[in-house]
């Protein structure tokens, strides 16, 4: 898992960015007593936690823990056993599948393997919800050129998936997320299966979507080194990459949650994770 | 344990009717609903019509062919061999024509909607497209069910003209009758129910194989082996389907009827 940045003594040269969530701001996604099982074995167990606007929550948990079905859970594409979610204010978790459409529009989510339609060209999968709100052609060849253009692939836009390196899609798949502005975004393993460059390339755009536009997000990964880069960087737009903040600090926006065995056995901040003393969370992170 | 594993299965019967009823259920309501996706609509009309034309031509023919040729044989002994137009034209219009129509369709469409969306399961397309906002049921199942049961109409038409057609090829130009008796009685015997009987079965032919395709396609499981799964079990249960309600509608269309 590697060494503990943080109390290691952390990086230095960057500017600290500021939090951006008002405490009293309502909360984007709220988990409250959430469980959830299949085949009559639980997988999720009375998980309760809360995103603010602004905020990052880094997902962190073994592989089959539940992390990819708890973003599930978030959007709406699985419903919960028991408990309550609410997004945007909304119980989602009460929804009928009809009207939940509409709220999964303002959720960009980056899939595991990117998910992105193998008939349709980069210019129609970034594009793609703007081709079903009937948006003339034009203003989605522009709008999904500067989704690319963030992820630096401007130049694919008549490609298909199949002619793209993994790394390509899953870049053009964080296009796809973030071409209508969401309020939220769901990176699922964004880095999972990747070379440590390109992943290095991946974790860059989503702390660029996090300080340049304020997005809210929860980031699923297994990759302590991905969480800890998040936590520990901000970007600079004028030199166009990610810096290290001054030693001993982390981004105030960036939090963590963990699961374990189906439970939410962590939710705070950088350094109460270093910090923790429970057992499991002292191995994993160490 | 026996009693155990009947029972699991029965369960798992029942569930699966319950969902094959709920698809059908939410993607014809979605007919009704806003956006309908012509074009999806026009472009697996294109898929499953004009591209099922080869096959469905190509049999059409060769079973109206294969028909004089057997039932001239027969008639030939009872010294009615001029009835072979009739006799053709009747099996054409109200069973062979729908029914080998439909299983073709069912082996090139069924299969090939079950294997498109069970693909698009396993690599999360279909999750990607509800999170992106659109109802999977009315892009994708919707149009599918419109496209098959107007096509399939129509290919069913065709399919048998052309059969009469090939009938009337082999008995003109190898039994040696006369083309136009073969035609006059083909048309003549013909009455509406028998009509009536064609064109209602290609309706309830094409929403079997469009939903048993999409059903199997949705509830894909287990990466590519799953794929192949879905992709029998659509061709297999589509077909079994098609031939138990044949004889249901003609149960139903000869006890309204008489014929």
């Amino acid at each position: 898992m590697g060494g503990n940045p943080i109390t290691d003594g952390g990086a230095s040269g960057a500017t600290p960015p500021t939090p951006q969530s008002a405490s009293s701001a309502e909360p984007v996604v709220i988990f409250e007593d959430v469980s959830i099982g299949f085949e009559q074995k639980p997988v999720l167990e009375n998980i309760s936690f809360q995103v603010r606007p602004g905020e990052m929550r880094i997902l962190l948990g073994p592989a089959g823990v539940g992390k990819s079905v708890l973003l599930k859970l978030t959007n709406g594409l699985l419903r919960p056993d028991s408990g309550r979610i609410f997004v945007f204010g909304k119980e989602i978790s009460a929804m009928r599948e009809q009207d939940l459409f509409e709220i999964r529009g303002a959720i960009g989510t980056v899939f595991q393997e990117g998910a992105l339609f193998d008939s349709l060209t980069v210019r129609d999968n970034v594009g793609y919800r703007l081709l079903e709100e009937h948006i003339p052609d034009d203003e989605i060849t522009a709008r999904a050129t500067e989704a690319l253009r963030f992820v630096e692939l401007e130049g694919t836009l008549d490609k298909f998936p199949s002619e793209l390196s993994g790394g390509m899609r899953r870049r053009v798949a964080i296009a796809r997320a973030i071409v209508t502005n969401p309020k939220l975004i769901l990176y699922d393993s964004p880095t999972g299966g990747l070379d440590p460059i390109t992943s290095t390339t991946i974790i860059e755009l989503v702390m660029k979507q996090r300080d340049v536009s304020h997005t809210s997000s929860i980031v699923v990964t297994h990759r302590l080194q991905d969480a800890f880069v998040l936590a520990m960087h901000c970007f600079d737009l004028a030199n166009n990459q990610m810096v290290p903040l001054p030693p001993h600090q982390t981004d105030p926006n960036t939090s963590f949650l963990m699961l374990h065995q189906g439970r939410l056995v962590f939710d705070g901040t950088t350094k109460e994770l270093v910090n923790s003393q429970d057992p499991f969370i002292h191995e994993y992170i160490s | 344990m026996a009693l155990d594993t009947i029972d699991a299965a029965a369960r798992r019967g029942v569930l699966a009717v319950q969902e094959y009823a709920l698809l059908s259920g939410r993607a014809v309501s979605n007919i009704f609903r806003k956006p309908f996706y012509r074009s999806d609509v026009f472009m697996q009309a294109d898929i499953i019509g004009v591209g099922s034309l080869p096959i469905v031509i190509l049999t059409g023919f060769f079973l109206g062919g294969v028909l004089a040729l057997q039932s001239a044989a027969t008639l030939t002994q009872f010294g009615a061999a001029a009835f072979t137009g009739q006799l053709v034209s009747f099996s054409m219009i109200k069973e062979i024509g729908p029914v080998v129509t439909a299983l073709m369709v069912s082996g090139r469409n069924a299969s090939g909607m079950a294997s498109e969306l069970g693909s698009m399961i396993v690599t999360e397309q279909i999750d990607a497209m509800r999170a992106l906002g659109t109802d999977p049921l009315k892009k994708l199942v919707m149009p599918r069910i419109v496209a098959t049961v107007v096509m399939l109409f129509f290919l069913v038409i065709l399919s048998d003209a052309v059969g009469i057609l090939g009938g009337g090829f082999v008995s003109v130009s190898m039994l040696g009758q006369d083309g136009s008796q073969y035609f006059h009685t083909s048309y003549q015997s013909l009455e509406f129910p028998d009509i009536l009987q064609g064109l209602v079965k290609p309706v309830f032919f094409g929403f079997i194989i469009a939903t048993i395709g999409c059903f199997y396609g949705m509830r894909t499981r287990g990466g590519t082996q799953g794929v192949g799964r879905s992709t029998t079990q659509a061709v297999v249960w589509s077909s079994i389907l098609i031939i138990i309600t044949d004889f249901m509608i003609s149960r139903f269309l000869i006890a309204i009827f008489g014929r």
